[in-house]
């Protein structure tokens, strides 16, 4: 692990592309050149600056600097414990609720740091809602699962609720589904459902930010073939940020992707070319599947 | 073969015997408990035919068959309840049955019912109005007897009318007809007969006040004194246990001083319950009790009215007894409820507020209310504390009635394990009093198991309707 680590401070050095696992269309040579590290493309939404963070005396993010372009997918990918899931819980501030937890460095949504004594932290967890690895509904029926967060902004007129929710359940793609069960218990939805119903429960609160922390990782290949497709109309409204293990979805779904490996931010880039002509011996190496 | 005692005792098979041997031992145990207690609680309603007896120096003997065994000395003898209390002077009998000539069930024997002085058993002889006989001989009483006491409650004519009893040797007693509950002619009832005095000896039991040192009449009063106890105990304890294990499940820095007050917590369940009492009396009942007196009813003082036990005094008591079971429980729940579920509140902007308000306490409702239906249970049961804070023999007036207003929390009350107690160990007729004691016991776990029903109905529903039925 130490070998890795120290190579992973000197790997820097461009390594030719090897074949890739995946099948995917080459990048036009024009994009071949290593990009920005920092970057990808596009009006930047999330800045994250010079971050650290520490669970009581165990630092487990050094020093990440990464931007997440707005109405697009960023994907996190790396092996487990790399720290991706960290970092993205703290981009909603989920991580307050650890104890002994702590961070260094800044996260900026829309330039204003979300750390700030001034930013509401309720406010900042609607703006940037949150899905998350194991589906999560509240055991309460369809209707209130989804009514709960714009309920907990003081809503109570029952035709705007009602509009909220069959908005966010469609955009969940959920709607059709469930429309005549809606005051049926949530938890009586199959996993897949119960994974988009957690999504539109997040829509429904209208974030300029989702994050998702492998929402497929317990759906079945076509439960997690809709919730892909989701991803790209969803992208249209707001900005994704998705962690997976699953490389192929990565790449399938994704418009950035970075590659953290042991806390630290190894590579980030266009997915395309992250994934087919890797600047980092150690992304081709995870890519490839020789580790991780 | 010593392979197979090998395997037997590497298998595990040994202690999978053992657990099912403790098992059965405890189901026994409970299952012959229930049987005795139900056995005899209902048993006691059924009106058991009455027995004539002729004995060798030519006496006669009228009762009821209260038991057979053989004597420390080898002779077979009989129990007979002969009631008549006020001319023998104990209800039962021993007979030796080598003694009996004949065994009969003539049908003109009856059982009266009287508000004094137990049972009498014997023959109807004359009515008397005043001085003058309306009717005379078993069959003409009788007959004339059930308009006249079906108007017992409502009028006071009958008070003129006096009953000549006649016992099995032929003594006369006199009673008034105003002290007569009912007669019964149990020979002369069909099974289906018999089964309506049954149900009816049910519902006065169940209904009425308790009449000649509780040992008769019915035990109404310490029924709804439990009950009504029990409610305004778990008024007080459910909010006091769900807030305090709120707080130390999630407010709380966890850390030695929450360790230390969680262990308390704990112990304080195992505190003999006649510390509780003693405690609520000096506290509740001397302490608060007197304070209020000093401050409001100056006026009645040196008379007590909230310086004495009462059945406020008492459901606190309790209360304190019962709140660790709550807090336990309800910790438990709270540590059950997911943390999926919490995150994924906090996630969409819930104050931690909102969130144990809107998510968690309504996920972990089942689990308090185990908590509750235990402290319920065991709040019923508790007799020790009350004896100190406000259980009476016998209480004069309900903690609820029509007189402003309405709701009497400084009123004494009855209790059924108090009741138990008292009739079974106090009474001066000990033998009269055990089938009460049978049917207060009886009564006492019905209360117990409605109350726990009620609860597990109420946590089902909860749980249906938040449980994933795929309906």
């Amino acid at each position: 692990m130490l070998d890795q680590q120290s190579e992973l401070r000197s790997g820097l050095s461009h390594y030719p592309p090897t074949s890739s696992l995946l099948e995917m269309e080459r990048m036009d040579s024009r994009d071949s050149k290593v990009s920005d590290q920092r970057s990808p493309q596009g009006k930047p939404k999330l800045r994250v600056q010079g971050f650290n963070f520490f669970y009581g005396l165990v630092q487990s993010l050094f020093k990440i600097d990464l931007e997440i372009p707005e109405h697009q997918v960023t994907a996190f990918i790396g092996p487990s414990g790399c720290g991706k899931s960290t970092l993205l819980r703290c981009m909603n501030r989920l991580n307050d609720l650890i104890e002994g937890a702590r961070h260094e460095g800044n996260i900026l949504l829309d330039d204003v740091d979300i750390f700030n004594s001034k930013v509401d932290i309720t406010d900042l967890r609607k703006r940037v809602g949150m899905v998350f690895q194991k589906s999560n509904p509240f055991p309460k029926s369809i209707h209130e699962n989804v009514a709960y967060g714009p309920r907990l902004q003081g809503l109570k007129n029952r035709a705007v609720l009602e509009d909220i929710v069959e908005g966010s359940l469609r955009g969940a793609g959920l709607w059709e589904e469930v429309k005549d069960r809606l005051h049926k218990s949530a938890l009586g939805l199959s996993g897949g459902q119960q994974q988009r119903l957690c999504i539109a429960r997040a829509l429904a609160v209208k974030p300029d930010v989702l994050l998702m922390d492998e929402p497929c990782s317990a759906l079945d290949p076509i439960a997690t073939g809709i919730i892909e497709e989701l991803l790209f109309s969803l992208k249209k409204e707001l900005t994704v940020v998705i962690v997976t293990h699953n490389m192929q979805q990565a790449a399938r779904v994704s418009d950035s992707t970075a590659f953290m490996y042991l806390g630290q931010l190894v590579e980030f880039g266009l997915t395309k070319q992250l994934f087919t002509n890797p600047s980092n011996k150690q992304t081709e190496d995870y890519i490839t599947g020789r580790f991780g | 073969m010593k392979l197979w005692v090998k395997h037997f005792f590497g298998s595990g098979e040994l202690f999978v015997w053992g657990c099912g041997a403790g098992l059965s031992l405890s189901l026994l145990m409970i299952g012959g408990l229930l049987a005795l207690i139900l056995l005899n609680g209902f048993g006691y309603f059924w009106p058991a035919d009455l027995l004539e007896l002729t004995l060798k120096d030519g006496k006669h003997v009228i009762g009821q068959l209260a038991g057979e065994e053989v004597s420390p000395k080898g002779i077979p003898r009989i129990r007979m309840k002969v009631g008549n209390r006020d001319l023998y002077g104990l209800d039962y009998r021993w007979i030796n049955t080598d003694q009996i000539i004949e065994r009969v069930k003539p049908s003109d024997l009856v059982m009266v019912e009287r508000r004094e002085w137990g049972n009498f058993y014997g023959r109807l002889g004359t009515l008397h109005k005043e001085d003058h006989i309306v009717a005379e001989g078993s069959d003409a009483v009788w007959r004339s007897l059930p308009p006249l006491l079906r108007h017992a409650e409502s009028s006071e004519t009958e008070s003129v009318y006096t009953l000549r009893l006649i016992d099995a040797n032929g003594k006369e007693k006199s009673v008034s007809l105003s002290q007569v509950m009912r007669v019964l002619r149990p020979n002369d009832l069909s099974t289906l007969e018999k089964l309506r005095v049954y149900v009816g000896n049910v519902w006065t039991v169940l209904t009425t006040e308790p009449r000649e040192a509780n040992t008769e009449g019915g035990i109404f009063p310490a029924i709804f004194g439990t009950v009504m106890m029990v409610i305004i105990m778990s008024f007080v304890v459910a909010p006091f246990g769900v807030i305090s294990a709120l707080y130390l499940r999630e407010y709380a820095r966890q850390g030695v001083i929450v360790r230390t007050v969680r262990i308390a917590v704990n112990n304080l369940a195992g505190v003999p319950s006649i510390v509780f009492g003693v405690f609520g009396l000096g506290f509740f009942v001397y302490g608060v009790g007197g304070t209020i007196d000093a401050l409001w009813f100056s006026e009645r003082l040196p008379t007590p009215t909230f310086g004495t036990g009462g059945i406020l005094w008492a459901s606190l008591t309790l209360a304190l007894l019962t709140v660790p079971v709550v807090i336990v429980a309800t910790e438990e729940g709270l540590a059950a409820v997911p943390r999926e579920y919490r995150e994924g509140s906090i996630g969409l902007g819930a104050t931690k507020w909102e969130t144990i308000w809107q998510v968690v306490l309504p996920t972990a409702l089942p689990g308090i209310l185990t908590g509750l239906m235990l402290a319920m249970a065991r709040a019923a049961g508790e007799v020790a504390p009350l004896m100190l804070t406000g259980v009476v023999k016998l209480a004069p007036a309900m903690p609820i009635d029509g007189t402003w207003p309405f709701l009497h929390l400084d009123r004494k009350f009855m209790h059924l394990g108090f009741h138990i107690y008292d009739v079974g160990f106090q009474s001066p007729n000990v033998e009269a009093a055990k089938p009460m004691v049978y049917v207060t016991t009886l009564v006492l776990i019905l209360v117990v198991v409605t109350l726990n029903l009620t609860g597990i109905v109420l946590r089902n529903r909860i749980r249906r309707k938040y449980a994933g039925s795929t309906v």
